[in-house]
């Protein structure tokens, strides 16, 4: 093993960033090291990689100091293939970045591969890529989790030091999770959508895929901030500090029976259970709690992100990018519908169908208009129970991950893997997750969840966790 | 039955360019006539990811209107999205409102407004070969330099009858819009279209007929004239004893023939749904004082203060609908304000006769010059044809009125001595007028006037040779 290979295994990304800075470490010779490994990368998770190092890295002196980031394909990046993992989008090259890479480039981190994803983010295991599934490092015959499953697989593998991902229901949460990572959604409106290729535009949120909990908070404090490109976007209200406590000493937890009793696999309540006892150890408390509207999360999830996907999705037309495919008819209506039926999968047919039927005439209250009235009760849920405690914990995922084509068939049961991601994303909270130990030889996830703006104070108890757990992130790192 | 058997029922939709610099969701320019495609960028081209960011002139622009039309402003209106596909659609949707929009309600000339509304253009489609539409056509190219300039859409109830009022209302509209300054309101490039709901019914009957929809009509007289084709054709399959569909229709001004676009099965369904890339447009008190404090003189104020100044009502709107001529109404109004009415008159009908098609600054007349014109008029220094000749001159090539008269020997004539001799060869001149004239029948007395204005130059006045015809008639 090389010493790169070394320090990209035992070294997170705050680690590498100070090394660079110290002078130990050439930020050069590591964005080659990792974009080789990228390039040589056989879990599929990059749908492209960078030929060479840019003529001039960001400086030593800049925030991130030039290191590299992979970036998940839904983000727009100037010139570089933006597919979405898409056939329709393939070869779509934008003319603008989104505003989350030029903010984290800004701060002087350098993209070196962008990744492999389900089909625009609609999907629990990336098996819905045009572009071929991705494989999880720590088990190649296993999904990464999805959507933001490349991602997840090239931080796992060493192949990135750190990831930019997105989540809707989520899809960073989830792939972190099952890749043995922290993956972190912000509170809605933390981080600008600007240039992010639109899924359900009221519940996307950019945010971190990292090694530890300190690399997700050092990657959010470059990320977050209003963007004036984005009307949605608020920022935070306090700058994110580096995570350091230890403590959770006078912290009240809260285990909502709803979301970590039936359907949760038994070596994943086991590794839950586990991480409860030793947030007690730390001085936390531990308090069971309902959120008497969590069963409907998953029914209202999936008819409003359907809804506002089907109409995001309509731009997709073949008239301005993208790939068209005329019909022999030559109608305008023949180049739509081919341009389409070639150009999306499966299950983006299915979501657009949801969505649109969910919006017709005549449904969209008994749909659309109910499904908003349960997102309302979900948040509302949300803020009784934060009146009695601090944080939320439950499983990421209700199963470790599973294997390739297991569930291919079955969008029902791959829908159920978010349903303890869903309904923080329906309340627009923060949510982290991070690894809290393995079932059948795969990481399992622990979910912690704060009210909105409360990234602060998720990242604290996350670091007190991740201490006394002790997860090796690279340990599928070869 | 006949067409005068039916009440015809019209409610209008129209959509106005709003004059911004820039487009209702990005910031590029908005723009008539340049390049194509030269006024683009990710949002109005709808590229994945862009979002769309709301134009605070337009909102101020859209509250401007709806103060003047006297509709509730919503203190927070939200924007929807209308989902259809189209190549002049870049995002596959546009972003309208919906059930809750700006500007709720409101009247204008006796016509009431369901609301006014925000929202997108589309961009351009350009059709080559074929019929100029997209059926047919060999290929179609899309200009988006149009895409995304912002419209206001304006709403009426169903309170017009004829094709006649609409069009006559429509023109109080755009002036109207025109006196804020928030539209070029031109319907031959666009900024101004319109859209008619049709139905008939027989006169009585409560429920309103079945409404058709006349699509972008694009001039004032194409808008009466495909009203009244689609009333005849709607009267004609009532009478034929058939049924009205509800449609959307297309007419052909060249043809006048309507054509069907798309049944009401046809219709789309826009799945309307609230725009989640943006957030409610909350409307404070000062956005709606800065809006007030731009409000000017509307055509409709304008016209009643003219009446009150003693404006005959007939030129009191010529001068309120026509603002630039109001403006020199006013102008003249201010040198000499002792004649409004005769200056109205003169205004409305002598100089607009001799402005025709044209535009008022083609008159020479200098300020003030008008306003003269009248007061010698009045004084009886020219008489009112001689005060014509005079207008032709100041209109032609400006001057001072009382100047003109002198030299051109326009001075007013007196009374008998003078008329008499020039009456007396007219009589003569035409002895049957005279004959019937002295029955005391006083049709024919135009040929003696006539006769008399052409032998004075004009000069004469008419009052007064009718007057000495009659003395030497002994009538």
């Amino acid at each position: 093993m090389s010493d790169l290979t070394s320090i990209i295994r035992e070294q997170s990304a705050t680690e590498q960033i100070a090394a660079i800075k110290s002078g130990a470490l050439d930020a050069r010779e590591l964005f080659e090291a990792y974009r080789s490994r990228a390039a040589a990368d056989t879990f599929n998770a990059f749908t492209w990689v960078a030929d060479e190092a840019p003529a001039a890295l960001p400086a030593a002196d800049t925030p991130l100091a030039g290191l590299p980031v992979a970036v998940k394909d839904l983000f727009s990046t100037e010139g570089v293939p933006t597919q979405a993992g898409s056939k329709l989008l393939e070869g779509y090259r934008p003319p603008y970045t989104s505003t989350a890479v030029a903010k984290l480039e800004a701060a002087g981190a350098s993209m070196h591969g962008k990744t492999n994803q389900d089909e625009f983010a609609m999907g629990s295991s990336n098996e819905n890529s045009a572009f071929g599934p991705c494989q999880n490092p720590w088990d190649p015959e296993r999904i990464p989790g999805g959507s933001s499953g490349g991602s997840a697989a090239a931080v796992a593998a060493g192949h990135a030091p750190w990831a930019l991902g997105t989540d809707t229901g989520g899809s960073i949460r989830q792939p972190a999770a099952m890749c043995g990572l922290v993956g972190l959604k912000p509170t809605y409106g933390a981080v600008s959508r600007y240039g992010m290729i639109a899924f359900a535009s009221s519940l996307d949120q950019a945010g971190p895929i990292t090694r530890t909990v300190a690399d997700a908070a050092l990657m959010l404090e470059h990320l977050h901030g209003a963007d004036s490109r984005d009307m949605t976007s608020v920022g935070l209200r306090e700058p994110i500090a580096v995570p350091s406590r230890e403590s959770l000493e006078g912290l009240v937890i809260g285990v909502p029976a709803e979301l970590t009793g039936e359907g949760v696999e038994e070596g994943v309540a086991a590794a839950f259970q586990v991480a409860l006892a030793e947030a007690e150890a730390l001085g936390a408390s531990l308090e069971t709690i309902h959120l008497p509207h969590a069963e409907a999360a998953l029914s209202a999830y999936y008819v409003l992100a359907p809804a506002e996907a089907s109409s995001n999705l309509s731009r997709f037309d073949g008239v301005r990018y993208g790939n068209r495919v005329e019909d022999a008819d030559g109608t305008l209506l023949g180049m739509y519908t081919r341009t389409r039926h070639d150009g999306f999968g499966p299950e983006v047919k299915r979501r657009i169908m949801l969505g649109t039927y969910a919006l017709s005439a005549g449904y969209y209250d008994a749909y659309y208009g109910t499904a908003q009235r349960v997102r309302t009760k979900i948040a509302g849920d949300f803020t009784e129970a934060f009146k009695k405690v601090d944080v939320i914990a439950t499983p990421t995922s209700p199963t470790v991950a599973w294997k390739l084509g297991e569930k291919s068939s079955d969008p029902l049961a791959m829908y159920l893997s978010d349903i303890c991601t869903i309904p923080m994303s329906l309340a627009g909270i923060p949510g982290i997750s991070i690894p809290c130990g393995t079932s059948q030889g795969m990481p399992v996830g622990l979910q912690l969840a704060a009210p909105a703006f409360g990234e602060n104070l998720l990242l604290g108890v996350a670091h007190a966790l991740e201490r006394t757990l002790g997860f090796d992130t690279g340990g599928a790192i070869r | 039955m006949s067409a005068a058997d039916y009440e015809v029922t019209i409610g209008l939709e129209i959509h106005v360019q709003l004059a911004t610099r820039t487009k209702m969701f990005c910031g590029c320019e908005t723009s008539f006539g340049d390049d194509p495609n030269t006024h683009t960028c990710p949002r109005c081209l709808g590229l994945p990811g862009s979002l769309p960011l709301p134009n605070a002139k337009a909102v101020h622009f859209g509250l401007m209107m709806g103060l003047a039309l006297g509709s509730k402003i919503a203190p927070r209106s939200i924007f929807h999205r209308k989902n259809y596909f189209y190549p002049d659609l870049p995002k596959g949707y546009q972003i309208s409102q919906f059930d809750e929009p700006l500007c709720d309600g409101g009247e204008l000339g006796g016509v009431r407004l369901n609301r006014v509304h925000l929202e997108e253009d589309a961009a351009k489609l350009n059709h080559a070969g074929g019929t100029g539409r997209i059926q047919g056509s060999d290929a179609s190219v899309v200009d988006f330099n149009r895409g995304g300039t912002p419209l206001a859409e304006i709403v009426t109830e169903p309170d017009i009858t004829s094709a006649e009022q609409a069009s006559e209302w429509l023109r109080l509209l755009r002036v109207t819009i025109r006196q804020l300054g928030v539209s070029d309101v031109n319907m031959e490039e666009g900024s101004l279209r319109c859209d008619a709901n049709i139905s008939i019914r027989p006169k009585g009957q409560a429920e309103l007929g079945t409404k058709t929809e006349l699509k972008n009509m694009n001039s004032f007289r194409f808008i009466e004239r495909g009203i009244k084709a689609e009333v005849a054709r709607q009267v004609a399959i009532v009478d034929g004893g058939g049924q009205v569909t509800g449609e959307t229709l297309h007419f052909d001004p060249r043809t006048e023939a309507i054509t069907s676009m798309r049944s009401k099965e046809e219709a789309h369904d826009y799945r309307y749904f609230p725009e989640p890339d943006l957030v409610p447009v909350v409307i404070t008190p000062d956005m709606i004082e800065a809006a007030k404090a731009e409000l000017p003189e509307l055509p409709l104020q304008r016209e009643d203060r003219f009446i009150a100044l003693g404006v005959e009502p007939g030129a009191a709107r010529t001068l309120s609908w026509r603002p630039e001529l109001g403006d020199l109404f006013e102008a003249e109004l201010a040198t000499d304000g002792s004649q409004p009415k005769a200056l109205a008159a003169l205004i409305t009908n002598e100089l607009l006769k001799r402005i025709g098609d044209g535009e008022v600054t083609d008159s020479k007349a200098a300020p003030g010059s008008l306003a003269q014109l009248v007061a010698l008029t009045a004084a009886g220094t020219v008489s009112s044809s001689g005060a014509r000749t005079v207008l032709d001159t100041l209109f032609a090539s400006g001057g001072d009125p009382a100047a003109i008269v002198e030299a051109e020997g326009l001075t007013a004539m007196g009374g008998g001595d003078e008329l008499t001799p020039i009456i007396q060869a007219a009589l003569d001149a035409n002895p049957d007028v005279a004959e019937k004239l002295r029955t005391g029948d006083m049709k024919p007395i135009g040929v003696i006037v006539g006769f008399v204005m052409k032998e004075t130059k004009g000069r004469a006045d008419g009052k007064e040779v009718t007057k000495v015809t009659r003395q030497l008639l002994g009538l």
